[in-house]
Order: C-alpha cells, then structure tokens, then sequence
C-alpha cells in the first residue's frame, strides 16, 4: 500500500475538480465514474501536466508540490508514466525505437522490468519491426503500455486505453493488463467509465462524479456502497462475492460453488476444486419470495435476511441488500412487491438468483 | 556567349548560407516560443515577424542603416570590437538579411511545431525525457517538413533581396555586391546579354525552389506565410 495524497483544486470553462483525500494504491485502483466529471483531470494532476492546479501532491515519500510554486516537480522527474487513450506513439520512430526510447531514459534505475519480459508479457515481439502508422488501435495500445512499463515508472496511470477499441479487442487486453502490478510491481491507477471493466481489472477503486470524490476503498466495499451504485446506475447494480469451486457435476455439466457456508450453482466452468472465483451478480437478475419456490426452474434459491431497503421515490424500484451467510447480495425489485411482501429490515427470504456470472478468475 | 562576372552569385550564396544558418538558431526558439505560449504578448511578437512581409524594403533598409551605424549602440560596439563598420560591410548585410527573411523561418517552424502540439510532449516527459530532450528527440524529427521548408525559403528569400542590400551594403564589389545588385547594375549600364544570364540563373533556382517547397507541403502540410 502507498499512499497518493492529494489536495488540489482547479476549474476552467465552468467545470471545477476539487479534491482533498489519501488514497491507498496497491494493484490496480480504477478511478471510476461518469463522463465529463474530472477523471482525466485528476489523472493530468497526477502526471503534473496541469500546470494550474495549484496544491499538495505527494506519493509514499515523493512530493510531487506544495502550494508554492517552486516545488512543483516538473512532469519528467515524478517517475510516473501514463497511458493516454490515443497511444501517442511517437511517428518519428518504430514500435522497436518506441519501446527503447523509454529504456533508454530509464536504463539506470534498479527495476525487474526489461526490454525482453515486456515484449513477452504484451507479445510484442512480432510488432517490433512495425512502424506505429500501421498498426491497429489494439496493438498502439499494447505498444503504449509497454513503453509505460519501460519508463519503469513507480506509478503508472491509464487513460481509458482501451476506450477506442471494440469489445472483442478488449476481451484480449484486459488480461494482459490484469497481471501487470503483479508482474512488474508497479501501481496503477485505471480511469474508466465501463463498470465491467472495473469489476474485472480493480482492486481498489475511486468514484469521481462532478469533479468530487463520491468515495474511494477496497473494491468489495465499494461496489456494495449505495453512493457508488447510484453512479453505476441501478440497471448495471451488481454485487460481487467471492467463493470457492466446490465439485463438479459432469452429467448436467454444472459447477458448485461454495459462498460462505451457502452453495451455488453455475454453469460448468473449467476450474480446479478449491480454486477461488468472484462472481457477479446483478440485482436485476436476482427476485425474492418469502417461501421456499417449488416447481421452479431456477437452480439458485438462497435464503437469507433482509439487511437494507433503498426505495427510489422517482422510480417503480427498490433495492433490497440481503444478507446470506455473511455475503450480501442485492435485489431489484419493484416498490410495490416491497409494499405487498411487507419487506422490513431482518424479514428471512429465498433470493431467486437468475443467472451468475464470473468475475476475475483468481488463479488456484 | 560570354559568362558575367559570376562574384556577385558566390557572394549570395555565401550570405543565404549564413543568414539561413544564424537564422535557425534564432528563429527556432521564437516559433518555439509562439506555438506554445499562452502569453499576451504573442500576438506583438508574431506582428513583429511579419513585419517584413508588409514594409517597403527601403523602409526596413534605412532603419537598419540607422540601427547599424557607427553612432549607433550596436554599430559602435561592432566598430570598437571589429575596428570596421557594420553598414555597407559583409557583415552588415548578414544582419540586415536576418531581419528581412526572418518570417520565413520563423512562420513554417510556428506552424510545424503547432502541428506537433503538446501531445507528443507529454508523451515525452511521461518517459522521463526533459523539456530539452523531448525538443530533439520527438518535437524536431516531428517537425522536420517544417524546417526543411524554413530552410529553403529563408534561403531562397536572401538570395532575392534587393531594396534592404541596396540600402544597408550599397554595391561594393566582392564584399556587398549580392546578384541582384549586379543585375541592376548590368540594365543600368544596357548590358543586358549578362543581365539576361543572371536573371535567368536566379528565376530557375527560384522556380526549382519552391516547387520543392510544394512537392513537400502536398506530403505534408506546413503553412507558408
């Protein structure tokens, strides 16, 4: 854990970004939150590319500016580097001079992070001879971020990379970029605005709305937090729990998963016993009864207690936290059903689980 | 058909080199300056440049004269530093070519490293390259079109002056008779067989030079004052 600390504020053209917070990075932190509220700013603050923001930035032992000018660092000397959403790879150059531009003007500084193991770790390899021109966006990017990585930053912050890229390009950049705190030990901060990728990259995660911080924590904590969700959107609510691949059940081709003392079921994935998963399941997929259901297709029916009723007076809806064994789950369900049900806080319900999908795949 | 006296071409060859040598060094940091300030001043600045583009040459010729006398500041200094004049001297043709081409190196490269922009930059800095080495590692590669087009139009537009030279050198064979001098003075005295040579030499290098300059700006575009 480092802690980034933060209090700077800025404003032009009618929006203004203030924030006073320390964060706690480790792994990948995704800065989250709607278009237009600040993220990039905030990440362009960081950088020390935002040559009004005036304030205090400091990260672990490094001060980075205080409130008087003269201890502005500039961009060059923080160490931090930066992924930006249009790859900027230099024209002048190949993907090869990219990458060495980079080691070059790091080449001193004691890291694990080489030429060799970022080609392998982005495979790259077969791109080295290319000139950024004629490359695809998935592969500038993929480029981009091993030029960051050869900057051997000690903090690396990501611009929504993969905002421009279709949804099959992702699928395939996302697990590179999963691995890479681990692998190079650098921490990294992630702005996006797509949930699904906080939810499968973020350890930890900060939410910016209107140029304020709604709230910052471990991931876990954050997704069940109300102000949070409000920002996701309610449709896209979900929570995520974490479990353990109990058996397997080769006829039916299901696999069952322990979640905190409560068994669920998925359709069959390819794990070993004992492995732990997080799966994701969206409040909109899971109905309550007040009986055990019978005659029912539904596989999940998990009982619990209510532990928290959220009516949205403008809308048809409720969400209701409950709690199962220690792992809370959310429903959505009408206002009305909350009415008719006499739903309070503590009431025993089975919550119907539609469907459940996995989350990060934690390796055995 | 008999060559003229081909002194007067060597001379302008030789002060295009230098005015368009001095020039880089000086113009680069001003178009450097004006892509990227936010300053008020700016605008001063580029009117400033320009403004040889708009003024008689005589006008700029006879303040230059004024500005490099010997009674003036930088005219003494030379005097004292030297022991020769600055006006009607080699040297005093430099300097006056310097501010006389001076928007046409200063424009091309304005508008090469504001093509450029900020972005490349902090790509730069984000890979631990200072301000400095950004400039010559990614902003001036970037920019190359741009300063091959300053290049040869400073170069081109020296060799073309008249009306300043005329003003500030006078027509001193071997050390300020430049070839358009030479060709006046050849219609002067109706000697138009060497005057036609001259003149000819001088529309073909002209012709040659900025179709060069297009052929590039067709590849890349680069505003020309």
């Amino acid at each position: 854990m480092i802690p980034l600390q933060i209090e700077t504020q800025i404003s032009f053209g009618g929006f203004d970004l203030s924030v006073d917070e320390t964060f706690s990075l480790a792994g990948i932190t995704a800065l989250f939150g709607p278009s237009g509220g600040g993220k990039s700013t905030l990440l362009r603050i960081i950088a020390g590319f935002e040559n009004a923001a005036r304030g205090r930035i400091s990260f672990g032992e490094n001060n980075w500016q205080n409130q008087d000018q003269a201890s502005f660092v500039a961009p060059y000397r923080r160490g931090v580097g930066y992924v930006f959403q249009d790859a900027r790879l230099f024209s002048n150059l190949s993907v090869r001079g990219n990458l060495e531009y980079a080691d070059k003007r790091s080449g001193k500084l004691s890291s694990s992070i080489t030429l060799d193991n970022v080609v392998a770790a982005l495979d790259l390899s077969s791109l080295l001879q290319r000139q950024p021109g004629s490359l695809s966006g998935g592969e500038m990017q993929r480029v981009a971020i091993g030029r960051a990585l050869l900057a051997r930053p000690q903090l690396l912050l990501m611009d929504e990379p993969l905002a421009a890229l279709d949804f099959k390009r992702k699928a395939k950049i996302l697990p590179l970029i999963e691995k890479l705190p681990t692998m190079f030990d650098t921490p990294v901060i992630y702005v996006t605005h797509a949930i699904e990728e906080v939810m499968h990259l973020a350890d930890g995660m900060i939410a910016l709305a209107d140029g304020r911080i709604i709230a910052h924590g471990p991931i876990d904590d954050m997704l069940a937090r109300n102000e949070v969700q409000s920002i996701i959107g309610r449709f896209e609510a979900a929570a995520l729990v974490n479990a353990t691949i109990s058996s397997h059940d080769k006829v039916f081709r299901l696999t069952e998963l322990d979640c905190a003392g409560t068994r669920i079921k998925m359709p069959f994935a390819n794990l070993k016993i004992g492995s732990k998963v997080r799966v994701r399941i969206r409040a909109r997929d899971v109905a309550l009864a007040l009986k055990r259901p019978e005659g029912t297709s539904i596989q999940n029916i998990l009982p619990g207690n209510i532990a928290e009723i959220i009516e949205e007076k403008d809308t048809a809806f409720a969400e209701i936290i409950v709690d199962i064994g220690g792992a809370r789950i959310r429903a959505r369900i009408t206002r009305k059903s909350v009415a008719e049900m006499k739903l309070a806080v503590g009431t025993a319900v089975f919550a119907l689980v539609k469907s459940i999908s996995f989350d990060r795949r934690a390796l055995a | 058909m008999n060559l003229p006296d081909l002194g007067p071409l060597w001379l302008t060859l030789k002060l295009a080199t230098m005015t368009t040598i001095i020039l880089l060094m000086i113009g680069t940091p001003i178009a450097w300056w004006l892509a990227h300030t936010k300053s008020r001043a700016k605008v001063v600045v580029e009117a400033l440049t320009a403004l040889p583009l708009v003024l008689p040459p005589t006008v700029l010729g006879f303040y230059l004269l004024v500005f490099l006398s010997p009674n003036s500041l930088l005219g003494s200094f030379w005097v004292s530093v030297t022991g020769s004049t600055l006006a009607f001297s080699f040297a005093g043709l430099v300097v006056a070519s310097i501010f006389y081409s001076m928007p046409f190196m200063v424009q091309p490269l304005q508008s090469a490293f504001e093509a450029v922009g900020k972005k490349p930059l902090e790509a730069a800095a984000s890979l631990r390259a200072s301000p400095l080495d950004a400039f010559f590692s990614v902003a001036s590669p970037m920019a190359f079109r741009g300063y091959l087009t300053a290049i040869v139009l400073s170069f081109a537009h020296t060799i073309g002056e008249f009306g300043v030279v005329l003003m500030v050198g006078g027509n001193i064979s071997g050390k300020t008779k430049v070839i358009s001098i030479a060709i006046y003075e050849q219609v002067e005295t109706i000697n138009y067989a060497d005057a036609h040579v001259l003149s000819a030499i001088l529309l073909a290098f002209s012709f040659v030079v900025l179709l060069f300059v297009f052929v590039m700006n067709r590849r890349f575009p680069v505003g020309v004052g």
